[in-house]
């Protein structure tokens, strides 16, 4: 009942754009991971935030991670190496997060080729996701 | 005699009221950067940084600085290719050489013809308004760069760069 009631509420706030919520992305990325790896059971939250706090090489040869724009908390603002304001991350700070596929996508694009050198996985992605929603 | 007179007066006065009028519409103008604007424009380059007006690079900048996304100042900031078009279509309409506003028309004099900038900074129309600006301004952790223009141009999103709107924070 609860879950028709949003679906029902969304697109009055979210416009006529393909509105989802970020429930929905996050089972169309555990479809992807079903397919991708055999092995798959269930994203974990734990190793979100692991994937998130991890330290990487970045190409000027400094540290880069997520916090490092996003900042530590997901709930707060972030900044862009060009000193712009990244509204919040976590949907619970930002409901406008993780409810618009095409947005979704492009910025895993870019950002996981910044951070990581190249594309995330669907479970990567899921694991982020989870933590990312657990963050109250 | 009185009536050529009358004529010659009238003359003058029309038109220096037009002159008047119209070199003042230009002198306000012409400070202000072209407010042209593109939603796709706004949407995707202001995510990241300012949406710095098109008046501010040349043509060629803007194709070069649009045909390299993926590594943009070491960023990866690709866009689908239908996007990046519109956007690109925009900035080159709008451009540096092809606004006619007097400082967008300064800013595309000042860089050699064979000279293909991408960064507004390494103008030399900016350094030349920038040198009274020592090193540790830049620094300054509100200022940060020299990307950030509305640290200190706290009308630049509006395309206003007057000198009486700067404010350099402390």
């Amino acid at each position: 009942m609860r879950k028709t009631s949003i679906l029902f509420a969304l697109p009055l706030w979210a416009g006529l754009s393909a509105a989802a919520a970020p429930e929905q992305i996050l089972r169309d990325l555990e479809a992807e991971a079903r397919r991708d790896s055999q092995t798959f059971t269930a994203f974990s939250a734990v190793r979100g935030e692991q994937f998130y706090r991890t330290e990487r090489a970045g190409v000027d040869g400094g540290k880069i991670s997520c916090a490092s724009c996003h900042t530590a908390d997901p709930r707060a603002l972030g900044k862009t190496r060009a000193h712009k304001e990244i509204l919040p991350l976590a949907p619970g700070a930002n409901r406008e997060r993780f409810t618009d596929p095409a947005k979704v996508d492009k910025w895993f694009r870019r950002n996981c080729n910044d951070v990581l050198g190249r594309a995330c996985t669907a479970v990567e992605k899921g694991d982020f996701l989870a933590w990312l929603l657990s963050v109250k | 005699m009185k009536r050529p007179m009358q004529i010659a007066v009238l003359v003058f006065t029309v038109g220096a009221t037009g002159g008047l009028l119209a070199s003042g519409g230009e002198k306000e103008g012409s400070k202000i950067l072209t407010q042209a604007s593109n939603a796709k424009w706004q949407a995707e380059c202001a995510s990241c940084h300012m949406a710095y007006q098109p008046g501010l690079l040349p043509e060629r900048s803007w194709r070069k600085l649009m045909a390299g996304l993926d590594k943009h100042f070491g960023e990866n900031a690709s866009l689908d290719p239908a996007t990046a078009e519109e956007i690109t279509r925009f900035l080159a309409a709008n451009s540096a050489d092809r606004s006619g506003n007097r400082r967008s028309a300064r800013i595309a004099a000042s860089i050699p013809a064979a000279a293909v900038p991408l960064r507004i900074s390494e103008t030399a129309y900016f350094r030349r308004k920038h040198d009274e600006i020592a090193s540790d301004i830049w620094r300054r952790a509100k200022v940060g760069s020299p990307a950030n223009c509305q640290a200190c141009h706290q009308a630049a999103e509006k395309g206003d760069y007057s000198e009486r709107n700067v404010k350099i924070p402390r």
